[in-house]
Order: C-alpha cells, then structure tokens, then sequence
C-alpha cells in the first residue's frame, strides 16, 4: 500500500489524489447540469447578448469613409490636421469621388458626412457628379466645384471620418460634437435635445414608479389580508391587463383619454369644465404617465404581494399590544419589512419603464416621447444606426449603473420577486 | 372562586363569542382573575381558549358581555391602550430590529427618555439571561432565546397583564420544560399577573396558580392543580387531565358519600357521586391508574374484580399494564417498581382492587 505522506495531498483508496477523483465524481453532474441549461444559453447568446454587443459596436463603428475612399483615408489620418491637407489629399479624394460616384456608393459618403457637418450632403453629391466627368481631376477643379473644398473645417470633418472608429455618435448623444480642431464642445443650443431627453426619460420613469406605489401598495395590502378566496379574485382582476394585448389597452385609453373622449363628455355633461374647457389628457406627457402606470402597475403589485403574503399579522398584533397605535405599528413594523417588495417591484418598473416605445408612441404625442422613441427614430427613419447604437448603450450604461447603484444600497439578495 | 381578600384583576361577564352569527366559539364566559395569579387556559384545539385571550388582548371583541380590567370595562378600548403585554406563539419579534430594539419598541412607544430605555431594556436583558445579545438580529437567535426575548418584551414596559399564547409550542421538550420553569420564576419575582393559553395538560399543571379546562366554549372546571387532577368534576375533565380509566355503568343506588353503578358487562362498582342524575341514569367512573391496587389483600377494598393481563410495557420507574376489567379492555393499571413488587405476565388473571373515595361517578 503506498504510504500516504503527511504533508501531501489526501489520497483515496486506490492511491489517487482525493481531489481529483471528487472532480471526476462531479464532472458527470456538472455536465448533465450544463447539458440542461445549454439550448437557453445558446438561445441567449445568440439573440441577446450577440445583437446587443453588435449594436454597442455599431456605436464606435466608421467605416464609411475607410472603406469606400480607402486612399483618401489614408493619406488623412496620416496628416497632422492644420490648416489644408496637402495636394495629394485633393487629387485622391477627387479621383475616389469621381470612382465611387460611377459605383454609386457615394450617396453613403453624403449621408455620412452629412451627420457631421450639416448640409454637406449636396457638397458631396454635387461634387462627385461634376468630378465623374474630369479626366484627371486637380485641387483647383475640387475648389471651383465648391468653395467649401478650401475650407479647413470641411478636411478636418473627413479626416475624422476618415478613423475606423469614433467617439462621434456618442458625443452626439450627449450633445457634444467636434469642432475644427477636434476638440469636444456642446452641440450648437438649437441641436441640444438627447441630455433633456435623456433627464426627461429619467424623471418619466422615476413618477412612473412612484405613481406605481402609490397605487400597487393598497391593492396589494388588501389581497394580502383577505381570505384566499376573495384575494384570488382581486388578483385576476389585477392580471386581466396583463393577458390583454398592449395595442388594445392603449387604444381604450385614447378612447377614454381622449378630447372628445369618455372621460372628458362626463367632465363636460356634469358642468365641471366647459364646451371650450375640455382637457388635453393624450398626446401628451399625462396621457404617456397614464398609459404606462396602468400597463406597468402588475409588476408592482405582484413583487409587493409576494413580499406581503409572507409578513404574518401577528407582527402587527404585537406592535398593537405594546402599546403602538395602529398608524404607528404599520410605519414602524409593517411597512419596513414590504422594503424589498417595493425594491423589487420598483426596479423592475423603472427598468421597464426607461425602455418603454410602444406606448409613449402611441399616446405620447409630440412632448409625450422618451429616449426609446428616438432610438427607434433614428433605426427607421433618419436610419442614424450610429446614433441609435450610441444612444442605445447610454441607456442600457445607466440602466446597468442603476442596477449596481441599488445593488449597493438595497442589496440584490433583498429583492423578492415572488 | 378567589378569595375574597384578593383583589380581581380581570373580570368576564356573560361573555359570548360568534365569529359567524351561527355559532357560539365561547358560550357565556363568567371568570375572575385575581391581581398575581397565574391562571391557565387549557383545553383542546377549538375550546374558545385562544379566543377569550384574543378578546383580553383586544384583537377580537366580545359579541355579547362585558370585560372588566382593574375596575374599568375595555370592551371599547383598543389593544394599544390596554397595557397588556403579550407572548405570540411564535414569538412575533419584528425581524428588521435588533434585539436591544424589539425590547426597547414598547418604551419609545411610550415616549420614555434615551437612558431610561437604556437601562429598562438591559435589566430585562438580564433578567432573561442574554445581556450579551442586544445587538443580535432575531433571525440569529435559537428558539429558546427568542422565546426568552420575546417574553421579555412583553414585561419591559411593566404591565399590569401579561398573555401568553401557547408560547413554547414551538420548542422542544426539553426546552420546553426548561422554559417553563423560568416563567414561573419571572412571574414569581415580578408579581405580574400572568393569563397563560396551552393545550399541554402538563405545562398547565406545572406553571399555573388555578387552571381553566376549556371545552366546547365553556370552563369546565376551574381549580388549582391538584384539585383538578384529583377530583376532576366531570368526564371531560378526567379523561383530558392526565390518564384516566373510565368505566360506563347505569347508576343502581345512592348512600349519602358513596354510590352503587353497575358496570355495564359485569359487576357493582362503589364509586363517589359527584355528577350524577340520580338512580337510573348513566355514569361514567373515573380513576386514576395508580389507585389501582394488583392482589389486594382480602377486605382491604370494596371494589375487587378479576383482571385478564393483555398487555405490559416497561417504563423504568412503573410497570405500565393494560388488563381487562368488567368487559373494559383498556384499563391501566400502574404497577410501581418497587421492591418486592409483583411480576405479571401477559395472559394471567389477577384480582385488581381500589377504594370506593378514589373512584369519582361523573356525567356520562
């Protein structure tokens, strides 16, 4: 039998390290445990994480300009960006033109320059169509086609476009943009909106919920003392929005909300507000609060009932008999065990609601849009994918710091979801 | 039932329960409490037990009677008023406090200065042996500490009352005993006046001044412990406190002290009326195992029977052993293991005996 030394490792039976052969016990479970949760991961991977690390890419991708004038970039990200570049900068930008004009790829250098430096789209088109039909094109054609070709702040644009990858999308998110000398300066006032929209999304979602505290603790209070029987019943009212199509319940709101709604004919039938005096409660922030408070308010009541269901009246009755009165025994034992409920549910809304686009879409009018209506904005209509990434990974940054921000505070492990 | 020159501290009259309009959980309640008993309410699950101290504790109110605490009725007076401290069954400590918190909630409550809780809350530390846990979340506590918590946090703030509901049903038996013996202590040093809920015939016996036996919303008997284990007043009481043998029988004479029921199967058995219709009607007799004598010597007892051993189990300090007697075959007899004792063996027929003052005729 092998002597088992006292300063090494433990051996088993058959003289094999203990610690191995406990690893090689566990590996079978640890597979089958891998095995079960391996098509969700595959799934998550390829849907989630996949396209959400594509789109924060596509927030510092540039490659417009390298690739479709790859000579011009070159010779712009080698020069030091003072004043004009060289001649040659001008006769290879001219001749790239002039070949991606033919090959109709400009337009895609018009549009990108055009983020840029407002209204250099027609600087570009016009330009490669009057270079297509040079020969041998020089600076002095370039310069008498536009007089911007001589500006420097036009070459100083390009050669930072001319960079594979730019901070440019993300600046403009934050209301910044380059100036002529690359520095970072605030965007011109009349272009600022993305950081008050960003503060708008922020204090949007912060009412939202509060307003869903407000309303979910009653209710879940109530469900929480009532028999089984009658708490079941008020728990499928509260869920029948749930199983409701999102599309359905915002329109019955347009309906209620409306100017010529529900809501405001009773107001005008009883004589509270007048024929003229009708209120504006859709197409607006209220009616984006209203709409979304209601579709959000399941995800408050359901963590705060979970977390109530568990808190035994006895708690209160104690408090009771040593003398506190019943408002005080509610503050001072009742409500500070729901903390994690409200936690819980509060996360989960402000999350939700911080990314919320169908409803403030529908409802949100012109002053009632938030940042995700934006985002979808530039994915669909100003097709600004770049803006959209950037905008995009601000949002999911600060929902990611927010997380950690409460994960400190409040400490994950207190959340109780059900 | 208290004497007089004893000051009531609780008083029910005609007190009545329904929590549903149909049925009667406590039927017109009469009991006085006096100033530093401790008084038990024992009786099985559904007696009304619970529900009398919830309605002393203010969380149930009565449907009909009146409750007199020192003098003044608090039917209308809510639970926070009453300065009655309370045991929960599981202790309710509030789970967010420390220790030295939940002891000092009842006093901030009261608006009491910072050192003057200071120092109630480590006296009553003390008194329940866990000055060193202040600090301590409940959670972190055992089962007999949070027990001793708990029960300090009911006295802390001196009340006149304490309740408490079943408050070792959780513990084991060990502790449990242990526990027991500690609140009669507290109860003996303070003086406070203690209403104490259990289902546990043993504890009630253990702890309690006068006990209660609760059955069917109604105080069956009302009496110190020995009287109830001795002379129970009727067949409820018998056959819950302690083990009991009981034979049915229709009653055939009555003598002054002693009467004659005639055990249904076999045999006169001379038994004590105590609760009886007279002649004719049922009786059932109790006694107790150990009044049983095995081979009584010959004119020693008026009641000797012949006995069939069906059963014996050895329980160190008696022998227990099931006989069968006048057609009853679950009747005990508890056969000490003393020197020279005698040696039964399943299968044989012995004479059993007993006195005719240790046999009770009760209801049927």
């Amino acid at each position: 039998m092998a002597q088992v030394e006292a300063s090494g490792p433990m051996l088993d039976a058959a003289g094999v390290p203990l610690k191995a052969s406990l690893a090689r016990a566990e590996r079978r479970n640890r597979l089958k445990a891998l095995g079960l949760v391996f098509p969700l991961l595959a799934f998550i991977l390829i849907t989630f994480v996949y396209p959400i690390a594509l789109m924060v890419f596509r927030g510092v991708d540039n490659p417009t300009v390298s690739t479709i004038l790859p000579k011009t970039a070159e010779i712009l990200r080698a020069w030091d960006g003072n004043g004009l570049p060289g001649d040659e900068a001008f006769v290879s930008l001219a001749g790239e033109f002039a070949f991606a004009s033919k090959e109709r790829t400009l337009g895609k250098v018009a549009t990108r320059l055009n983020y840029e430096l407002a209204g250099s789209r027609s600087l570009v088109t016009k330009s490669g169509r009057k270079l297509k039909k040079l020969e041998a094109p020089t600076k002095e054609d370039l310069v008498e086609i536009d007089k911007r070709w001589s500006q420097p702040e036009t070459w100083s644009v390009l050669k930072r476009l001319a960079e594979p990858y730019t901070f440019a999308y993300y600046l403009a998110a934050i209301d910044k943009t380059y100036d002529v000398d690359g520095t970072v300066v605030d965007q011109p006032e009349s272009r600022q909106i993305y950081v008050a929209l960003f503060m708008r999304t922020l204090w949007v979602s912060l009412l939202i919920t509060g307003l869903c505290v407000l309303l979910a603790y009653p209710i879940a209070y109530l469900m929480a003392i009532l028999p089984t029987k009658t708490s079941n019943l008020l728990m499928i009212m509260v869920l029948l929005p749930f199983w409701t199509s999102l599309l359905v319940r915002t329109s019955s709101w347009i309906v209620l909300l409306q100017t010529e709604g529900v809501l405001n004919d009773i107001l005008v039938w009883t004589g509270i507000i007048g024929e003229d005096g009708r209120i504006q409660m859709i197409y607006n922030m209220t009616g984006t609060v209203v709409a979304m408070v209601h579709i959000l308010l399941p995800f408050m009541v359901l963590p705060l009932f979970s977390v109530m269901k568990t808190i035994s009246p006895t708690y209160m009755r104690a408090a009771k008999s040593l003398g506190a009165t019943p408002a005080r025994a509610f503050w001072t034992v009742y409500f500070p065990q729901t903390v994690p409920g409200i936690g819980a549910g509060s996360i989960l809304v402000f999350i939700l609601a911080i990314g919320y686009y169908i409803t403030p879409a529908l409802v949100g009018g012109r002053t009632g849009q938030l940042i995700s209506n934006f985002i979808a904005y530039h994915m669909q209509q100003s097709l600004n994918w770049g803006l959209a990434a950037a905008l995009g990974g601000i949002l999911l940054a600060g929902v990611l710091a927010l997380y950690w921000i409460y994960n400190r505070l409040v400490g994950i492990d207190n959340m109780k979801l059900g | 039932m208290v004497a007089d020159n004893e000051e009531i501290l609780v008083r029910f009259e005609e007190v009545q329960k329904s929590y549903d309009g149909e049925i009667l959980v406590v039927k017109n309640l009469n009991l006085d409490i006096a100033k530093g008993e401790f008084l038990t309410m024992l009786g099985p699950s559904g007696s009304g037990k619970t529900t009398c101290l919830m309605m002393l504790a203010g969380f149930e109110t009565a449907t009909h009677g009146k409750i007199i605490l020192d003098g003044n009725s608090i039917n209308n007076v809510p639970p926070h008023k009453r300065d009655i401290g309370m045991v929960f069954q599981n202790y309710a400590l509030f789970p967010h406090m420390t220790v030295a918190e939940n002891l000092a909630y009842p006093l901030v409550v009261r608006k009491m200065s910072k050192d003057d809780i200071e120092t109630r809350v480590q006296r009553a530390l003390d008194m329940v042996q866990l000055g060193g846990f202040a600090g301590r979340r409940p959670a972190q506590l055992s089962g007999g500490q949070a027990q001793r918590v708990a029960v300090a946090r009911a006295l802390v703030f001196e009340p006149k009352l304490v309740l408490m509901d079943e408050p070792l049903g959780a513990l084991d038996k060990q502790l449990r005993e242990q526990m027991q013996y500690e609140i009669k202590h507290i109860h003996d040093n303070l003086g406070v006046t203690v209403v104490y809920v259990t289902h546990d015939q043993s504890e009630a016996l253990t702890m309690s001044d006068r006990v209660a036996v609760f059955n069917d919303g109604v105080i069956q008997q009302l009496a110190p412990p020995d009287q109830l284990y001795e002379l129970p007043e009727n067949s409820f009481v018998a056959q819950f406190i302690g083990e009991n043998n009981k034979l049915s029988g229709k009653v055939t004479a009555t003598n002054g002290s002693t009467c004659t029921v005639e055990v249904d199967g076999s045999g006169e058995v001379k038994a004590v009326p105590i609760n009886i219709d007279g002649i004719g009607s049922r009786s059932s007799l109790s006694l107790r195992p150990e009044r049983v004598m095995v081979n009584p010597t010959d004119g020693s007892c008026p009641n000797v029977f012949d006995a069939r051993v069906e059963e014996l189990i050895y329980l160190g300090d008696h022998m227990r052993t099931r006989v069968s007697v006048c057609g009853h075959d679950d009747f005990i007899v508890k056969v000490p293991n003393s020197a020279g004792h005698v040696h039964l063996r399943p299968g044989e027929t012995v004479k059993v005996g007993w006195q005719a003052e240790d046999c009770r005729a009760l209801d049927a």
